[in-house]
């Protein structure tokens, strides 16, 4: 049985552990949660890279591989996520559970001890980060954010945000902008770390055989040196019910690309995960584009071949519906029109038992397996700290059960168009 | 069915031989909501030449693929969309060595479970299909031979065998494939994808017996003759060529190394070479040595470097690879660290080290369903118990590492497999 704790270690430090021994492995998580905000998160993303190159205790990564090894071989990996407004920046790792270990020795103090010192006691020259550190990972970092154009879907999603919600929170990259992170040296990061330290929301995550007792003893102790502020981040997120504007916000923008992307963004009229009516917006959006027994894959992929492939998803914490397609670049007014007409089509209610029972059971099974899969799960608890939420995906997935198709319909009815955003190739190319 | 407890890693393995010959491994998972089935065959790429009804057959490179992609056609249709809108995710893969295919869901599992144990045993060719199909995997060849880390492991491969068959590449070529016709496909179902040459694998929130009970329902009832297969000549113990380098579309070189070691006959024995090799090679390059840390220190390589162990019937080799400005260096700078480690032998806690971590990774690694089911079929195909690994490890010694690498890493076993960029690129 999985049996879930929340419990608060320190002010603003926050503990979720799911005691279960269903795996292998045990899975820890360690973030940062701050308000999302320009100047500061490419020094956030920056940040968690270079804490991964060493510590006081094992200053390069030969070292630091060498300690892993002897916990068994275990993983820790940098996270860098946008939860709705907020960016969560950390450590995800994994551990042999207790369970498993050749002479019955604990992992779990060790484990905890290590994500510990990685946050709390990092290599530094000269009292700051090292240069050389801060430097090839900084290279590393615009790499990724440069490599972010490489893959046109993802581009045209993140460009759809960005001008959807331009003077939001929620424009603004979870890796940062290229700008501000060339700006960054081991001196303002520095001091960009002593704040996030003292002020981040803290979230840590346990999943495993060990008792919570024994889980909190050892994150207490491992994170002692956290500074205590009665005042860290609590994640906030501005949910705009309508567009801002009158009339929908059309971009149209062109690159060498051989195939054109249109991404549409509704706002879902202010329902979010932290309303009654998600559950009927999640399924909503599972008939509307969400599965590949959707409407928008069944009509307008396969029955009217106007897209290479047409989904939509939420943004479950800020209120937004998404939806991404891959078109010819003529074919943009009748993809549009049908990708619209679709949904007007779920507003009156035209939904037809299939569609509405297999959106259902592809929606449940996802809740469900989400208890099989270790990083699976501690990404839906690190949302639901985010949305400030504590029900469990079994939990949501029984509300489900009973979503009528005529609330899918009010759902459908409240999602009003914002942004249309249109990739297409440059002229005469 | 008859239980194999392995307390130490906390598996349970159910087994049972049917009548057809066809062996059963179940792994009950009650606390799972998903199950996941793989059933497979110990045929692969390599398996190119062999005997049926007393005749010697030479077919074609890539038939075993290709057969793989035939199989989903169904006189009614196909198995993929049957498992697809049973709410299953069903995929396939061809290996050197074998050819699984798998479905993972959470409902109507036994039914699933029929359609996959239907459609691999009922083969439904027309030459129509076989010719279209050509064209599909025509397209998919073009592709990857196009992708320089299948040249650079192709290449390794040719470098390091002169004969055996592990040299050709498991999709074949458009020109072999062209070869292929509906009756070769039947021929090669009937050789290999008899019971008593299969494997049916499950994992998940199952009865042991429900599977056994619906595997005697859908399959034949006889077993077929087992087929012999040839591999080809004696293979040499040097390697084929000590280098080989092409030029292609990439930015930085990328690069194998390989090292050809003394393959293990069929049984337990393969286990342990595998696992010994493994350790070999993370001894030799891996993260935790220095001479690691100083290849990327000096930025000789980067983190895409790997390097490992692979085992085959008949063959088995080391290997270490990535990108780097300077492979030729990286090369000499490994075979003057097999040196030191073959005088001065491997440094004892370093070798614990190493013990531990990729004991812990297998344990982890067998959460996944998928890990847990294919490495049982290979593991059982080459005559080893994937899960007695614990107690391999536990009688490694470093000296046997040592010893290893004394006899492999010299010169005259040694390929380097090169892909550099094109010039003027």
């Amino acid at each position: 049985m999985i049996h879930v704790t929340h419990t608060e270690l320190m002010p603003g430090v926050r503990l979720t552990a799911v005691h279960t021994t269903k795996f292998k492995s045990s899975y820890f998580g360690v973030t940062l949660l701050t308000a999302l905000e320009r100047e500061t998160a490419g020094d956030n993303a920056l940040l968690c890279s270079v804490l991964r190159r060493g510590t006081q205790a094992h200053p390069d990564m030969q070292s630091l591989a060498s300690a892993l090894d002897d916990l068994y071989g275990g993983a820790i990996e940098t996270q860098i996520v946008k939860k709705g407004e907020t960016q969560c920046v950390g450590f995800a790792a994994s551990f042999l559970d207790d369970a498993y270990t050749l002479n019955g020795e604990s992992i779990l103090e060790p484990a905890a001890r290590l994500l510990g010192e990685l946050l709390l006691q990092p290599h530094t020259v000269d009292g700051v980060f090292s240069a050389e550190y801060v430097e090839s990972e900084r290279a590393n970092l615009i790499d990724r954010i440069r490599a972010q154009r490489n893959d046109k879907r993802q581009y045209a999603m993140y460009r759809l945000g960005q001008e959807m919600c331009r003077g939001e929170a929620f424009g603004v990259d979870k890796l940062g902008d290229e700008t501000c992170v060339s700006k960054i040296t081991p001196t303002s990061l520095w001091q960009r770390y002593q704040t996030l330290l003292s002020t981040a929301g803290v979230e840590l995550y346990y999943c495993g055989s060990a008792e919570v007792e024994s889980v909190e003893n050892a994150l207490r102790a491992a994170f002692s040196a956290l500074p205590i502020n009665n005042q860290r981040y609590k994640p906030v997120c501005e949910v705009c019910a309508h567009p801002a504007r009158e009339t929908p916000n059309i971009v149209e923008e062109s690159l060498d690309v051989t195939q054109g992307k249109l991404a549409i963004g509704f706002r879902t009229g202010g329902i979010s995960v932290r309303d009654g009516d998600f559950p009927a917006l999640l399924l909503m959006n599972a008939v509307f584009g969400g599965t590949s027994m959707s409407k928008l894959f069944m009509n307008v992929r396969e029955k009217l071949s106007l897209c290479y492939f047409a989904s939509s998803a939420l943004e479950r914490i800020k209120g937004l519906m998404l939806v991404s397609s891959g078109i010819e670049f003529e074919k943009y007014q009748q993809a549009r029109d049908e990708i619209l007409a679709q949904l007007e089509a779920c507003r009156r209610g035209e939904i037809t038992v299939d569609e509405m029972e297999g959106a259902r059971r592809i929606v449940i099974t996802a809740l469900q397996t989400t208890l099989d899969s270790q990083p699976r799960m501690a990404d839906y608890w690190l949302g639901q700290a985010v949305a400030g939420q504590e029900d469990g995906p079994e939990e949501l997935a029984g509300h489900i059960e009973h979503v009528t198709v005529e609330q899918v319909a009010r759902a459908a009815q409240k999602a009003e168009l914002d942004t249309i955003y249109f990739l297409k190739g440059k002229e005469g190319a | 069915m008859t239980v194999t407890d392995y307390p130490r890693i906390g598996e349970k393995m159910y087994h049972t031989v049917l009548e057809n010959g066809l062996n059963i491994f179940v792994a009950p998972k009650p606390e799972f909501g998903k199950s996941y089935a793989f059933f497979a065959t110990n045929y692969g790429g390599m398996d190119m030449r062999f005997k049926l009804g007393g005749q010697w057959h030479d077919t074609p490179a890539g038939v075993a693929h290709f057969l793989e992609h035939k199989m989903f056609d169904t006189q009614d249709g196909n198995a993929l969309q049957d498992l697809a809108s049973n709410g299953a995710s069903p995929n396939a893969f061809t290996g050197s060595a074998i050819t699984g295919y798998y479905f993972e869901s959470t409902e109507k599992f036994e039914e699933n479970l029929r359609i996959l144990l239907s459609f691999v045993s009922i083969p439904w060719f027309t030459q129509e299909s076989v010719d279209k199909e050509q064209g599909i995997i025509g397209q998919e060849i073009r592709m990857i031979e196009d992708n320089p880390q299948w040249q650079v492991f192709m290449n390794l491969m040719s470098g390091l065998y002169a004969n055996h068959p592990i040299r050709t590449g498991v999709a074949g070529t458009v020109e072999s494939i062209s070869h292929i016709t509906a009756q070769t496909l039947y021929d090669c179902h009937k050789a290999f994808y008899n019971p008593a040459n299969m494997v049916l694998c499950v994992a998940g929130n199952v009865v042991p017996e429900r599977v056994c009970d619906i595997a005697r329902e859908i399959l034949p009832r006889e077993a077929g003759e087992l087929t012999q297969r040839d591999y080809g000549l004696a293979e040499p113990k040097q390697v084929a060529a000590p280098k080989t380098e092409i030029a292609m579309e990439v930015s930085t070189p990328i690069f194998q190394i390989g090292y050809k070691g003394d393959p293990a006959e069929n049984g337990p024995e393969t286990l342990r070479l595998q696992l010994m090799g493994e350790l070999a090679a993370q001894a030799l390059a891996g993260p935790s040595t220095a001479v690691y840390a100083s290849l990327y220190e000096q930025g000789l390589v980067n983190s895409e470097f790997e390097c490992g162990c692979e085992l085959y019937p008949g063959c088995v080799f080391l290997y270490a690879g990535g990108e780097s400005r300077d492979p030729d260096e990286v090369a000499r700078r490994l075979q003057q660290e097999a040196q030191r480690l073959v005088r001065e032998g491997i440094d004892p806690s370093l070798w614990e080290r190493l013990k531990k971590a990729a004991y812990g990774s297998r344990v982890r690694q067998l959460n996944s369903f998928e890990n847990l089911c294919v490495g049982q079929a290979q593991n059982f195909f080459l005559g080893a118990d994937a899960l007695a690994f614990p107690e391999v490890f536990a009688s490694l010694t470093a000296e046997d590492a040592r010893q290893l690498l004394e006899r492999w890493v010299t010169q005259e076993r040694t390929t380097l497999s090169v892909v550099r960029p094109k010039e003027g690129a």
